[in-house]
Order: structure tokens, then sequence, then C-alpha cells
């Protein structure tokens, strides 16, 4: 990244502050300074809005929380619109990240299978067309996605339900207590796994072709199988790319809208019978509540979306370190 | 140990593309034989045909016999993993696996097969280790990562890699092109020793390595750029190198080319 | 000189006995050995789901894929041995993997396509929804679009200049700590999710008593298409030689000139695709306008003031409605904007393609 940044030119290395020089005529010299102020000041309007979101959020949700005569953290309730108003985040928490996880738990491992996929098993001429096929499945707008799953994948995922209920019914995450068609968290967590797959694989992809030939074809030379290579050469190298890549898969599930807003049937209550209709996350909460709130149902979804920012932050944020070390660990190995 | 190496009529392609062609030799056991010739000439193809490596390239592709004693590699039942197995290999660069210890490095093939009790591992690894004469340099830090060592060091791991899992044959592909003058010294003994041990096909850039570690040398050059490599001769190193058969030979190993 | 002729990985099955196991070969399945565990793993799955009555082809495909995996384990681990066995079972997951994902895809392109295509026609690109009740037939699609290009349209205008400076900034001028600020909270700017990035100017419009319309919609989206835009333009200008820099410094040209002279025409291909990619994008984001542009079912061609639609507002408002016609005109508008979009990707990879060799890559 910031190391193969181009060097500027011309002999004096000086900081990135000064112009050419001195010689280089008077015009040259305040277009320089125009320049150089303009696209610095582009990239500290960048730190601004930032900064700014954070505030501005922050500000509202200080408004909201400070009339909340509820627990903002712990309540099961979402009703500002009361007397008194009374709302907490503690169910969107819980669906938020259960369905997340849900999502994780099923696109990371098949993410890392098309990666190998593409990287070491398909046929030479078809993995770039494949690549392409699996990055248009990135292209194609969250509310598709949205009807789709609600109109299509919630009837043909009905059967897949009951027969989870009566084979995994005993661990009592997959026991359905409730009669109701499949807007549940679960359904959600499949749609939100087949909106991240893209992602994961393209990073995890990226990561398995930088393996270096030479490991793979030490790991061959002493004969390994094909699975053997990817277990002592590509899947080690490969391992923290994998988990951020991971990561920016979670950022994109925490925050998607659109698809969970069309399939779930929202409730606000918190069960861990995954299979059961109902829940509720962040982004869902705010684009069904968003329409009748009043002023304060309004900040109350401001401050929510606040907590749904720090948590994107802190994950994204994460996903974006372990990959900068890494970047700095191979290079310094090359 | 050690088995004899008879090839016939071997060509190699890339895709269309065709590597080298039509060479027979024998490779006999328990001496080093080595490959010279100028750059592209298909001695490192001809090399890695010999573990069908060669296939690992994309498009890579071989036609003809390669007999380890009686046994054709190409044959039609045959695995390429068992192949990998039994004739070994060691790269130009040093390619230790970066995430391990000097210690799984060298059982990393061991553990591939697990034909082996647990409690001898410790015991293979050292005596792999001495085998490549790097145990008195490395008995401390078994367990930190092989990345850590020098290039010749590495490299001399590697070795011991290739040699803990008891290959037949030892292939060697300009193990020394990217060492400084003492880590090759090293090498270059240590290959005197292997011998002893393994059959030893080494390919080389340097003449007068070819001259000092092999009992045998073969020259492969071509007629043009984008022509197929082919064996010149082959000999016992000492005439190869005092009094050749074929003129080019003569004009190569004294600098004269054409 | 006899060559025979051997086509190596072509490990055809024609010797029954097992040669000694140290020998170098073994028994090997033949060549479409995987082929035969597919086709066997798809007639035990559908013969068992349809035999059972399993009501939906989700599980007749999950337990065909089951099949498949223990099929090629068990069969390989018989014939040839456990380390064979391991291979053919990563090799059978990943392939299994590789038809999960794509499924998918092909199921939600074909949906689209085929529920979209009923009412898709002139009259529904031409009209808007004024005067129709959700839930009859009729109406139309054209206020949506006006919206979406306008919105689209007014964010890459916004977007498009700063994130061109931001990343010649990082590029030309950077190395400082203001330069890897700005690279790390770029690309933690890109993981804001939409919804986020639409309150936080709902907070503004809020604070200063704004009403909706289809500039404060297109200002979440140019927050969200920032980011991409900086990222790809970067990339891009680092793959312009530092060479064709020196030579134009070396001529006494000053570096502002050199950077718009040389060095952004040089990469206008590549930036041009990151921006068409970008906008792809943010045309089909629904949150922000659901918050901020509010929607309406009339035309509304002016941005600036007054609620406007857009694309995936339409499909969204659509398909609350909840009857069968708003679902057809729901499906119809997702055919228009899945094709809108893809018509982007695909010009704008084209664009990359052909414009690739000159940025000397």
């Amino acid at each position: 990244m910031a190391s193969t940044t181009p060097v500027d030119a011309p002999p004096p290395p000086s900081p990135p502050t000064q112009p050419l020089d001195a010689k280089s005529g008077s015009t040259g010299r305040a277009g320089d300074k125009i320049f150089l102020g303009l696209s610095r000041g582009s990239g500290i309007l960048l730190l601004v809005i930032m900064a700014s979101i954070a505030a501005f959020l922050a500000y509202r949700a200080s408004v909201a929380i400070s009339q909340d005569e509820g627990n903002f953290l712990t309540t099961f309730d979402w009703n500002p619109a009361g007397n008194p108003p009374v709302f907490g985040i503690a169910v969107l928490l819980f669906g938020t990240i259960v369905s997340s996880l849900i999502a994780m738990v099923i696109a990371v491992p098949v993410a890392v299978g098309i990666a190998l996929f593409i990287s070491h098993y398909a046929p030479r001429r078809l993995a770039a067309p494949i690549a392409y096929v699996v990055d248009l499945l990135a292209a194609v707008p969250s509310i598709i996605y949205g009807i789709w799953g609600a109109l299509f994948l919630v009837p043909y995922l009905e059967g897949l339900n009951l027969w989870l209920d009566e084979f995994f019914g005993w661990t009592y995450l997959f026991e359905k207590t409730e009669i109701g068609v499949a807007r549940s968290l679960f359904t959600v967590g499949i749609l939100l796994a087949i909106m991240i797959l893209p992602i994961v694989t393209s990073v995890s992809r990226e990561v398995f072709l930088q393996v270096p030939k030479i490991n793979e074809e030490a790991a061959l030379a002493l004969g390994a199988t094909r699975w053997e290579v990817i277990r002592m050469a590509v899947l080690p190298f490969g391992r923290s790319g994998v988990i951020s890549a991971s990561m920016l898969g979670l950022g994109r599930a925490l925050g998607e809208t659109m698809a969970v807003a069309t399939v779930l049937s929202p409730s606000f209550v918190i069960s861990l019978h995954l299979l059961n209709p109902g829940g509720g996350t962040f982004a869902q909460n705010i684009a069904a509540k968003f329409d009748e709130a009043n002023e304060l149902g309004r900040d109350a979804l401001i401050a929510s979306g606040l907590v749904l920012f720090i948590l994107t932050l802190l994950v994204n944020g994460a996903a974006r370190l372990i990959i900068a070390r890494r970047k700095e660990y191979s290079g310094a190995n090359a | 140990m050690a088995k004899r190496i008879d090839i016939s009529g071997l060509t190699a392609y890339y895709g269309s593309h065709k590597a080298i062609e039509d060479i027979s030799m024998t490779v006999e056991p328990r001496s080093v034989t080595a490959f010279i010739g100028p750059s592209g000439c298909g001695k490192s193809t001809f090399l890695r045909t010999l573990n069908r490596m060669h296939e690992v390239t994309p498009g890579g592709r071989v036609e003809g016999k390669v007999l380890l004693d009686d046994e054709n590699l190409y044959g039609a039942q045959v695995d390429p993993v068992a192949v990998r197995r039994t004739v070994g290999m060691v790269f130009q660069r040093p390619n230790p696996f970066p995430t391990m210890s000097i210690f799984d490095n060298v059982a990393a093939g061991l553990r591939l097969n697990g034909s082996f009790k647990k409690s001898q591992l410790p015991d293979i690894v050292e005596k792999s280790l001495r085998g490549a004469n790097l145990w008195n340099e490395v008995k401390d830090r078994l367990h930190k990562p092989g990345s850590g060592l020098s290039g010749g060091q590495q490299q001399r791991l590697c070795i011991a890699r290739a040699i803990a899992v008891e290959p037949q044959v030892l292939l060697m592909d300009e193990p020394c092109s990217a060492l400084d003058p003492i880590s090759t010294l090293a090498i270059e003994d240590l290959i005197g020793q292997l011998k002893e041990r393994f059959t030893i096909v080494i390919v080389t850039h340097n003449m007068q390595q070819a001259a000092r570690v092999s009992d045998r040398t073969a020259f492969f050059n071509l007629s043009a750029v984008g022509q197929p490599g082919r064996l010149i001769e082959i000999d016992e190193t000492e005439r190869i190198f005092a009094n050749p058969s074929v003129q080019a030979t003569e004009d190569y190993i004294s600098g004269r080319f054409g | 000189m006899s060559r025979t002729a051997v086509q190596h990985q072509q490990n055809k099955p024609t010797d029954p006995t097992p040669p000694p196991t140290d020998s170098l070969s073994g028994r090997t399945l033949p060549r479409w050995a995987p082929l035969g565990f597919a086709a066997g793993a798809i007639a035990l799955g559908c013969g068992l789901g349809a035999a059972a009555g399993w009501q939906s082809e989700i599980q007749w495909g999950l337990v065909s894929a089951i099949f498949f995996v223990v099929l090629s384990y068990v069969t390989t681990s018989l014939v040839e041995n456990r380390r064979q066995a391991k291979d053919r079972l990563a090799t059978s997951v990943v392939w299994v993997c590789f038809i999960l994902a794509v499924v998918p895809l092909f199921s939600l392109i074909w949906v689209t396509v085929s529920r979209g295509i009923k009412v898709f026609d002139g009259y529904f690109l031409t009209h808007s929804m004024a005067g129709v009740p959700g839930f009859e037939a009729g109406g139309g699609v054209y206020h949506a679009i006006i919206g979406t290009l306008e919105q689209v349209g007014l964010a890459t205008l916004v977007s498009v200049p700063i994130g061109l400076l931001t990343a010649v900034y990082l590029v030309e001028y950077g190395g400082g700590a203001l330069a890897k600020a700005v690279t790390f909270f770029v690309d933690v700017m890109t993981g804001i999710p939409s919804i986020v990035a639409g309150l936080f100017i709902l907070s503004i419009m809020l604070l200063f008593e704004l009403s909706p319309s289809g500039l404060m919609g297109a200002l979440a989206l140019a927050i969200l298409m920032l980011p991409v835009v900086v990222r790809s333009t970067e990339e891009m200008l680092k793959l312009v030689p530092n060479e064709l820099r020196e030579a134009s410094l070396a001529l006494g040209v000053p570096k502002w000139r050199t950077i718009v002279k040389v060095v952004i025409p040089t990469a206008l291909g590549g930036i041009t695709t990151g921006v068409m990619l970008a906008i792809a994008r943010i045309a089909g984001e629904t949150a922000p306008i659901m918050l901020l542009v509010f929607g309406s079912q009339l035309i509304n061609a002016n941005p600036f003031e007054g609620a406007q639609s857009s694309l995936p507002f339409y499909i969204w408002e659509q398909y609350r409605v909840g009857s069968e016609a708003s679902y057809d005109r729901a499906w119809a508008a997702a055919l228009v904007l899945i094709a809108f979009v893809m018509l982007l990707n695909l010009v704008a990879r084209g664009i990359a393609r052909w414009k690739a060799p000159k940025t000397g890559r």
C-alpha cells in the first residue's frame, strides 16, 4: 500500500508538502500549491466526513437515550412513541449477531472452497470465467436478493426447516416450536451467506493465488497429493487472509438492510430456536420502523444506527489491520 | 536404495511447444550425474520429467519412457505421488515451508506417509539433518522457523527434508545458484557424501561445479532459440571436460559458442 | 527408435491384479469416476427425495451432495488408499462448494427474468404510478428510472472529483501520517452500511430542518461511492510507470501539470472502470433512499425539491403492497435494475480489458 507509493521523482526526496523546486517558474509554483491544497483538502474532507458521521449520530443518539425510560441496552421493546417512551436494542443486537454468525458459518467454508476451486482445482480455462461469475453475485443489488429471498427462497426452505426440525430438533437450535413460514433468523442467515460469499471468496482467492509457487512445488516433490499440498503450503500461508476476508464479510452481513427487511417477519423476542419466525436486526428495524416514527422515534433509530456503526467499524477496522500486518510480514519475507 | 534410471525416447512439451526432444540416456546408481548446457536447452525441464514434476506446469506433457530399475514412471497405473516420494527433489531457490519449524520441515514428508512410529520421528529428523551436515548448526533451535536460517542453511534444510523420506534418487535443480561461495562449497561436499546412498542428478550452470562433483556429465544444447533441446552427449566427466567426442561440447566448455 | 506415447494421468484400470504395495503403481479409479459418483449421487438423492416425499429440491440437492462426497471417499479408500481418498474427498467438497455458489446466482437471475418479463414492456418503461392503486395492475417505472438516474448522477458528480483528488493525494503526495490515516479510513469507510450513511444525512436534515429530496439521497449515495472511487483510482494511479512522471518532470513541467496532463490521462481507462463499478454498486442501494427521498408515485424531475422514487425503492414499495400485480411490477423493476447494473459491470470490465495493455499490466 503506502510502501509501494511512487516516490516523488526528481532529486530532492523532500517531504510531500513541498512543491518541486524554486526554479520551476512562478505559475507552476502557484499551480502546484493550489493543486496540492485541493487534493490534500479532499483527503481531509474524507476524514471530516468520517468524524462527523460519528459526531452527528452520537449527538442524535444522546438526545434519544436521555428520553428513554427503559434501559437502552437491555429492554426487549421498541416503543419510542409510547408514554413513557421505552426502547432498547437487546433484541436487535441479538438478532444482528446471530443472523450474521449463521451467515459466517455457512459462507466462510463454502467461500474458502470456491476460492480453492478457482485457484487450485478448476480447469485453467474455466478459472477466470468462474471468478467473474462469483463477482457478479456481488453486483446484484440487495433489494433483489431480498425479494428473491422472500418470494422464492422462503417457500423453498419450508421443507428443509421441517426436516431440520425432525432430525436435528434435539439440538434445541433447530427445534421449531412455532408454526409459521420460514421468515426466521435462520433463513436470513442463509440469504446473508449467499450475499457475502463473493467478498469472502474474492479476498481468499487473492491470498491463495499469492502462495509462492516454490512452496507448493516443495510439497509436491515430497510426494504430497493435491489436498496435502493445500494443507501444507496453501492454507497456512493464507490463514490470516481468510480471517480478514471473513471479517469483511461479517461487516457486510451486520449492516445489510433490505434483504433482512424483506425476509424476516419481525418480533421483539429473543429466541435461540433459529427456525422460529421472528427476531430483528438493527438495519431491518430501522427500515421497518422509520415510516411511522415520530421525532423521538427517529432519534431512537439513529441511536440504534450508532451501535451498528460502531459494530461495523470495529469489525472492518480489525479486518483491515490484519490485512495490513500480513502485507508487512510477507513483504519482509519476499 | 539408489536405483538406476533408464530414459528412452523422452520428449516433453509445454502445450504445443516442444521443450526437449527424443532424449535417451542411463543414469547410474550411487553416482552423480551432472546436466550442463546453455540456458533454455531444457536441462531443468528434463530433470523435472524424472519425477513427474513437469506435468504440474500447465500444459506440461511427456512422451517416452523413464525406467526406474525396471518400472516405467509413466506407466498407466503409476501414481505420480508415489513417484515423487521415490525420486526426491531440491530446487534452485531454497524453499522451506515458511510456517513450519525446522523440525516440522524435515518431518513434513514423513508425516505425509505415516509409515513410522511417532517415537522414531526425532531420530529420523536428527539423522536427516546430520546427513545434510546441518545438525550441529540447528540442534539448539529445532523448533524455530526454518525461514530464519541463512540461504545456505535453508538449502541444506531442504536437502534434509528431501532425504528424510529415504528416496531412491535425488534430483537437484541448480541447488547452489542462489548461494554464496562458502555455502556452495558446503553443499558440494554434501553431494560427495550423499552419493554413497543415493543416485544423484544435478543441473548446474557452473562448469567447474560439474567438474568437481560429478562422475558423469551430460551436455544439452539446442540448435536455435525456439527449437527443442537435445542431448548432445553423455560420458565420464573427465572425458567430457578433457576430450569430448562432439565438437559442440568442446566449444561450450571452452567458452566458444556455435 | 520405438516410442511409446504415454499420456500421463490417463490412468486406465486395465490390469485387475494389484501390483505389490512397495511399487510405484497402485490400483486407480478410472478418470470418469467422479462423474459416475455425481450421477449415482444425484440419482440416489432424487430417488430418496421422491420416495420420501420431501417437499423441495433443496433437500434433494443437499442429500445428493452428501451422497456424492461420501461415495467418492468410500469408493476411493476401498479401491485406492486413504491418502488418495482424502484427496478425493477434498476435491469433491470443493466442487460441491462451487456448485452451491452457482445455483443461487442462476436461480436468482432465472427467477428475476422469468417473473419480470410478465409486465415488462414499453408501457411499463414509460409510465409512472400516477393514479394506479398499488394492488391493481398497470402503471410503470418511469418515475423511478428518472429518480435513480438523477440521484446516481448527482452522487457521481459529488464523489468523483473528491475521490479522484484524494487518490491523487495518496499516490502522488502521500507518505505522511495524514495519508496513512486517510488510507485506513477509506478502507473502513468501504464497510459503512448504507443505512448508516442514510442515518447520517438524516441527522443533518433533522438539525437543519431540510426536507426530503433526491439530493439528500444522492449525498448518502456519494458517501457510499467515495471510498470505492478512491480505492480503484489509487490502484490505477499506482500502475502508471514512474518513468512517465520523471520524463515529464525532467522537462521542467510543474508537478501538478504532470499529474493532470500525464498521470491521469494514462490511468483514465482504469479510473473510468472503477467509477462505473462504483455507480453499479450505489444504483442498487435502497436504504438511504427510503430514509431521505421518501418515494413518490409521481414523476418529479427536480432532484433538489420534493420526494422522488428510485428503482430499488420502487421494488421495495411494490413488494410491500403485497398483491399479485405489485409483485409482478416489483420483478419487472428488478429486471430493469439488474439489467442496468449488469450492463454497467460488463461495460466497465470491457473498458478495463480494452485499456489494460496501455497501463502496462
